[in-house]
This record gives structure tokens, sequence and C-alpha cells, in this order.
């Protein structure tokens, strides 16, 4: 025998479940006078914000095609010059108007969600590279029994996008679409699908 | 908060045996819903191991007391009353200070305060069912509530959830994120849920197993259930950090 090693061991996950919205956003779902508003909802930016005005639309995707009517997606980013508003954060000092994490329920009918934000700089991957500007999605519903995590990237960085160390370790490369979100003007469209042939990517983080 | 250095290094790897795997056809809804194609590990990059961190300024002096956060003044909701209490714990068995705790549940009767809810049993005017707090410099968070009741749901023909809350956690790294749920010491409900039996590893499902703790019971009040949870531990970066721990 040997000594324990005396690690505890992380609780194991369990589905949100179809009722998530009454926690995380009681009020989307008619739940009124508990919470002011609901916790990352609403714009995530203000006029003193620095950087370029985005708004990501996106829907979660089953593997028969179909919208997910009760999934809850985060995401969670740098500010335009690549810093986290995080303790952990010691290269600098993140933009004070912009925390950078929000929470959106899917629409009940559509199961479309939308992020007001900003495009996100650059942030260093472990070895000094540079990462593509990108964007944390953590999403939870019925039926997922532990929070997927996966990145946004955008079309308009194809450049970066090239460079990416995290993109560049895909070895299929014809999944690397699934992580790029679509720019068109102001908006970023990124569809997440679960399952099947456009199945996207999605990270042990 | 800890008067420390924030920590600035990566997760421990997730140990996904204990965790529930993505495809559980006995839970329905997961087969349409699990991707098919192998999770692409990261190691912990500056994306991963910041995360946000919440103030005490968003929690409101009721948050976490359900017993009241919905009630008319002078009533109360039916029901067990209960008080919940425990430690938010990383790997390395240290106190998460300043972890954003949030809870939801169904009433004494099953029901649940949601649009889509439609189970017969009645609403309690007197609860919401939802609350949130964050944890003291040790880790330590509590709550006032009633019990849960089971309630069915269709799944199999004849499935029933055993009674408990709904737990979502934020650590200090987005990596840390995680949602789980409570069950109650001594139901014999847990041992056949179709969504608890995701969970591969019996001594995990123990885990969140929540004992009766009359220690912390409230006399001629609210008895009391303690549950711990544990999230990721971060690896130190000897020398540069303390020597203790890893």
């Amino acid at each position: 025998m040997v000594q324990p090693l005396g690690y505890l061991k992380e609780s194991p996950s369990q589905t949100a479940g179809p009722y998530v919205h009454i926690g995380c956003t009681p009020n989307f779902t008619g739940v009124h006078g508990i919470f002011d508003k609901d916790l990352g909802s609403g714009s995530m930016i203000n006029e003193q914000t620095r950087g370029e005005r985005i708004t990501i639309r996106g829907r979660v995707i089953d593997g028969s095609g179909t919208p997910l009517r009760d999934a809850l997606v985060e995401i969670w980013q740098a500010d335009a010059d690549g810093f986290y508003n995080s303790p952990s954060e010691t290269r600098g000092e993140a933009d004070p108007n912009f925390f950078g994490w929000a929470r959106c329920p899917g629409d009940m009918d559509t199961g479309e969600f939308v992020f007001e934000t900003i495009k996100p700089g650059r942030v260093p991957f472990r070895d000094g590279r540079m990462m593509a500007p990108h964007v944390n999605f953590w999403l939870v519903a019925r039926g997922i029994n532990i929070g997927l995590n996966t990145r946004m990237y955008f079309s308009d960085e194809e450049e970066a996008n090239a460079q990416d160390p995290i993109l560049a370790r895909i070895e299929h490369k014809v999944r690397v679409p699934t992580l790029i979100g679509k720019r068109d003007g102001d908006t970023v469209t990124f569809d997440i699908h679960l399952q099947g042939d456009k199945e996207t990517i999605f990270f042990d983080v | 908060m800890r008067n420390a250095p924030p920590e600035t290094t990566p997760f421990f790897a997730r140990d996904r045996d204990m965790h529930p795997p993505a495809y559980t056809p006995w839970y329905k809804t997961t087969v349409l819903r699990s991707p098919q194609r192998a999770l692409i590990s990261l190691e912990g990059t500056k994306s991963e191991i910041t995360g946000p961190v919440f103030g005490h300024n968003i929690i409101n002096e009721f948050d976490n007391d359900l017993i009241v956060n919905y009630s008319k003044p002078g009533d109360g909701p039916i029901g067990q009353r209960i008080l919940v209490h425990g430690r938010v714990l990383d790997e390395r068995g240290i106190g998460v200070a300043g972890a954003l705790v949030e809870f939801w549940q169904a009433n004494a009767g099953g029901r649940y305060r949601h649009k889509k809810e439609t189970y017969l049993a009645p609403l309690d005017p007197n609860f919401g069912g939802v609350g949130r707090t964050i944890t003291d410099e040790n880790g330590f968070y509590w709550f006032k509530t009633i019990k849960p009741g089971p309630y069915p749901w269709p799944n199999g023909v004849n499935d029933w959830r055993p009674a408990h809350i709904h737990f979502s956690i934020f650590g200090h790294g987005f990596a840390q994120r995680l949602i789980t749920q409570m069950y109650f010491e001594g139901d014999p409900l847990i041992w056949i849920c179709p969504i608890v039996k995701t969970i591969p590893d019996e001594e995990a499902i123990k885990r969140l197993i929540a004992p009766l703790d009359m220690n912390a019971t409230i006399p001629h009040d609210m008895r009391a259930y303690k549950f711990d949870i544990v999230l990721r531990g971060r690896r130190s970066t000897l020398f540069e950090n303390r020597m203790e721990g890893n």
C-alpha cells in the first residue's frame, strides 16, 4: 500500500433539466419578484465599453435538425484588447465597462439565443502564440448530462484563424467550419449542432 | 475572498469516467442531444482558467431564503422546512470563496413554477422555488427552503424523479462551471431514477446524496441537510505559488 493521495473528487454533473430557467433566468419563465433582473441578461455593453459592437445569434440544434427550445447558453470572452475581467487575469486590467460573461435562454418558440457584445481581442495561448479572436460557449439543457464547451471564431478573421493553435490541432479539418461564426455586417450567426453530419466540435477543457 | 494572490494555473483534468457520458438512452432525451464524436482535449488556456466572479452586491437579503422570497407577508409555503448547508470545495479540499451558487426546485407537491410544467399537483402561492447565494471566505453557503416533492416525468411509462434540488455553481474559472442535482438521504427513488443512473459510478452517485444533519437542525423550526460540492482542483505552480497542496 502507498499513502492515499487525499484528493477529493469533483461532484458529478447532472442535466440542468427542462426547468433550468426557474433557477437561472426566473423572470424569463414568469417567476417575477425574486430577482430584479435575470443574471447575465440584456446587453453586455454600455456607452463606455471599448470595441466593435456585434450581435451574436444562433440556435442549438439536435440530431434530428430540431432547434432546442429549452437550452441555456452562456458565453465568456475577452475585452476588445484581449483581457479577461477575472481575478486570474494577470497580464493587465480588463475594460471596467465589460464584464465578459452573459447568459441567454433559447427562445421558447424558435430556440434562438442573442448576445449583444463586442468583438474580443486576441488572447495568447500558453506558449505565447496568439489565439484568434474567439468567444467561449458553455451550454446546458434537458437531455445534456454534462455542460458542453465550445468556441466561436469569426469568419472575417481568416488569417488569424489560420494561425490559431487550437484550430491547428484539429485533425479533421473538415470540422473546423463548425466553430466559425458567420459574420454579416454587425451580426455573427453561430448555430450549434449537437449531433450528426454538421456536429459542432466540443472541447474537454 | 481569500486574502491570497489569485491562482492562474490550469485545472486538473476532468474525470469523465465518473461523470455521466453524453449518450444514456435510458434517459431518452439524451439520444438526439448527445454528441457522437469525441471531445477535443484542450489544456487550459487563459480562456478556460479565467472566469466571471460575482460580487456580493448582486445578492438581495432574502435570495437564500425560499421560505420568504416569494411569500406574501405573514404567510409561507406548505412543506417540510429545511436548511441546506455545506461548502464549495475544490479537489484539493480548499474552500472556494466567493463562489456563486444558484438553486431551483419544485414545491412540496413536486410542482415547478414554470410555464411549460403541466403536472396536476397544484402550485403553492407562497413558493417560487429559486434562490442564490455566494460562499463566504471559507467556501460555506446555506439556504432555507421546503423539501421538494418527487414528480412524474414523461420518460418511461412510470418514471418518477426523486426529491431533488438543482444546483448551478461558478468557481473561479470557466472550466469549473458545473450544474448538478442534490438528492436526499434515504429516498428509495434515487436508485431507480434514469437521470441518476446516467452516472456510471455508484460512489459518485453517493456524493450527490445529502445526509440529514441533526447538528445543524434548528429545534422546533427546521431540519437540516448537508451538501458539499466539489469543483475541479487547480494545479499550483511550484516555487511561484505556495508549496503545499501539489
